[in-house]
């Protein structure tokens, strides 16, 4: 009977020990809450073992959707916040969340909608009469409605297109609250349109009947940008090997990375760091 | 580790046991002395089992004391219980017994030794690495018994141990209980079938609705009983 | 169309592999985990009387349907660096995954762990009293020869685990090549539209999860038939 207990106290002074392992692993790495465009698009697989072979440094990416990721930063969960809504980025910075905001890259968002094309927008150039056609025929239209990024792209275009969503929404107006890949799933399904970034639908392979609607308007321009978490906010914030990834990224090495990735021949991300006010 | 000392007289002083609304033993004083077997007897629901219980140290009587050699709340160390309807292990029968002697801390060094004399006593051998469940009736209590005296007891309850035995295995039983009275065990023994009690007693307990109605020599006892009670009963009356 | 996750199995992708292998690690140490607590636990229950203790029952009972995103949003909370365990910095890493599913499982094995020592003790509770068996050696006694439910038990833990990805993504963060287990990635590849992909890793999971429980059930039928327990 005394072998039990011996067993027992060996078997929790060996889980302890292989929980205590891990810790030993984390060395150098760091922790990025990004959006999730720059994930399911493949740019971060292509990305990061550049960074990786260059630096030694494991960029560890949860991939969440801008309003989320920068809730994880300012939980100080990550060290860096790599997303694509430039408002909310300059607040961040500005409440003192994050030290800097760097511009990264841009692509531009489209409007994805089925094949027979119930509200006649296809092959439009003006994003604001695509949005109010779809309005008023009824047409169904999926909303990420999560924070994201591309969602409050979509709430400004409604606004630019003098639409008051929240208002005027009917049933043809779905808000599902998920990802860029659940709203293009639901769209394929439904025969929906829905507003997508070029990058994720590039790489989206279960698109049914749909296709490009709209594209090519100014004002569906995206802009990526990057922030160190605060250290003075977060003491833990690895603000050295953060500050490595994010001066790569704007370097001419890692915009030429970026300007490199390619889906089937086709350039999903435009580097633009030196560009001024980007 | 076992203290020299007796449990023997085992006696019962004015034992008032009550369960429910219901008073289940009254008895004045019994006593229960080195010797012979004692057969408990009487009708089914008299208390056999209950005072068994109690005179184990199983069950504490809601009135009155126990006391075994003089003593009173001491450890079950010198006795041993079997029950009407045992319960294996799930082991084999050689694990079952090596429980009962683990758990009367018998040194470690003889064990596998005793497993097998006690199995052989009982007429198990053989019958060691069969698992206990898949044993037969007779066989599970014959185990029992084996688990029983390895706890090496001076007193050895058994609750109606032949009641649900064919004949064979019920003679095989006796045949080893007489054997354990023989090397010196006091055995305390319940049966409502009378021809168990002649065959092993040598002093009779009549149990009824509770009381001691009669406690006499076997020989007494069933020749010439006291009691108008212990005639009938004999007689194959239902006393009610 | 099950074909690129079959693919990547024969052809050994150390991708494929090393979710597979996470997945096993983190559901296999919570199980134990969840063991470690969840079997003393039910015997307590089982065999300690005290006051309230219908009430824990039903609590823990209850417990057992606790839906997976609670506990990984109650774990995230805790384990933030702006929560009160944020200093340990677990967060998004295996162990706070281990930690999550072992809080989610523990009930379950605690419940069925004190239904089955509860019936044994009920049959064993008179001879164990006769042999003067102290209650250490007895709550052993009766966790050993109750082996064979409480493998169950585990099984039912370790199933609930495995199969979850509420609480993993959430504590995890689903990040490649450190806490993507097999559901995380499944729920990943659906919502990149990789639907083929999705379906295969699925089918890949469900093996692995049913040759486990063959395992069990196998060990369990021998161990049965030698204790003549069936």
């Amino acid at each position: 009977m005394l072998r039990l207990k011996h067993a027992f106290v060996t078997g929790v002074a060996a889980l302890a020990l292989a929980l205590g392992q891990s810790a030993i692993a984390q060395d150098k790495s760091i922790v990025v809450a990004s959006t999730t465009s720059t994930v399911d698009s493949g740019l971060f697989g292509h990305l990061l073992p550049l960074f990786k072979s260059k630096t030694g440094i494991d960029v560890r990416v949860v991939s969440q959707g801008t309003g989320q990721a920068l809730d994880t930063g300012r939980r100080g969960d990550a060290d860096v916040v790599f997303v694509h809504a430039k408002s909310q980025e300059e607040k961040f910075v500005a409440d003192g969340f994050g030290v800097k905001r760097f511009a990264v890259m841009y692509n531009d968002f489209v409007l994805i909608g089925p094949k027979s094309d119930p509200a006649k927008v296809n092959s439009s150039k003006d994003i604001a009469a695509a949005l109010v056609k779809i309005k008023n025929a009824g047409a169904p239209f999926i909303s990420r409605g999560d924070k994201s990024g591309t969602h409050s792209a979509e709430l400004r275009l409604w606004k630019i297109a003098g639409v008051d969503i929240a208002k005027d929404k009917g049933p043809w107006y779905r808000d599902i609250g998920q990802g860029m890949g659940a709203a293009l799933n639901t769209a394929s399904a439904s025969n929906a349109y829905v507003l997508a970034d070029r990058g994720t639908w590039l790489s989206f392979k279960n698109r049914g009947d749909l296709v490009i609607s709209v594209e090519g308007d100014n004002r569906l321009f995206n802009q990526y940008g990057v922030m160190l978490v605060n250290p003075a906010k977060h003491a833990h914030v690895k603000k050295d090997l953060g500050q490595a990834f994010i001066d790569w990224l704007v370097s001419p090495e890692g915009q030429k990375a970026i300007a490199d990735y390619k889906v089937n021949g086709e350039q999903l991300f435009f580097p633009n760091a030196t560009v001024p006010g980007a | 580790m076992r203290s020299p000392e007796s449990d023997l007289p085992l006696q019962f002083e004015r034992i008032r046991h009550e369960a429910g609304n219901r008073l289940i033993l009254d008895i004045g004083s019994l006593a229960i002395v080195n010797g012979p077997p004692t057969a408990i007897v009487g009708p089914n629901g008299a208390g056999k089992t209950t005072l068994l219980r109690i005179g184990m140290g199983l069950a504490a009587p809601t009135g009155g004391r126990v006391t075994w050699g003089g003593r009173e709340n001491i450890p079950p160390s010198r006795r041993a219980f079997l029950f009407q309807r045992p319960v294996m292990l799930m082991r084999s029968a050689a694990g079952n017994v090596e429980y009962a002697l683990a758990a009367a801390r018998t040194p470690r060094s003889g064990r596998k030794q005793r497993v097998a004399e006690l199995l052989a006593l009982v007429g198990l051998s053989g019958f060691e690495d069969r698992p206990a469940r898949r044993l037969s009736g007779g066989e599970q209590q014959r185990l029992a018994l084996a688990r029983a005296l390895a706890r090496d007891p001076e007193i050895l309850f058994l609750d109606e141990p032949t009641a649900s035995l064919d004949p064979a295995a019920a003679k095989s039983v006796e045949d080893v209980l007489r054997a354990v009275a023989g090397s010196g065990v006091k055995i305390l023994i319940s049966t409502h079938d009378l021809g168990t009690a002649r065959r092993l007693a040598g002093d009779v307990v009549l149990l009824h609705r509770g009381r001691v109605i009669e406690h006499s020599p076997s020989g007494t006892f069933f020749s010439e009983p006291k009691t108008e009670e212990a005639r009938r009963f004999q007689a194959g009356d239902l006393l009610l | 169309m099950f074909s690129s996750a079959f693919e990547l199995l024969f052809t050994g992708d150390p991708g494929l592999y090393r979710i597979i292998g996470l997945s096993l690690y983190v559901s296999l140490t919570a199980t134990l985990i969840a063991a470690l607590i969840g079997l003393p636990l039910g015997a307590f229950l089982a065999l300690k009387e005290f006051r309230g203790r219908g009430a824990v029952i039903v609590l823990v009972n209850a417990l057992m349907g606790m839906p997976p995103v609670v506990v990984g949003l109650a774990v995230f909370l805790l384990l933030s660096r702006s929560g009160p365990l944020g200093s340990l910095g677990i967060l998004f890493t295996p162990r706070a995954m281990i930690i999550a599913q072992a809080i989610l499982i523990t009930p379950i094995i605690a419940a069925l762990a004190r239904q089955t020592i509860a019936d044994l003790w009920l049959q064993y509770r008179d001879e164990l009293a006769a042999m003067n068996v102290s209650t250490a050696d007895g709550v052993a006694t009766l966790l050993w020869d109750g082996r064979f439910s409480l493998l169950t038990a585990l099984l039912a833990g370790f199933g609930r685990a495995s199969a979850e990805v509420g609480a993993v993504i959430i504590v995890g963060g689903n990040i490649d090549g450190f806490t993507r287990t097999m559901t995380t990635a499944i729920a990943l590849e659906t919502s990149k539209g990789d639907l083929p992909l999705a379906i295969g890793l699925g089918t890949v999971l469900l093996l692995i999860v049913i040759a486990i429980n063959a395992l069990a059930w196998f060990i369990r039928r021998t161990g049965e038939r030698m204790a003549g327990v069936a």
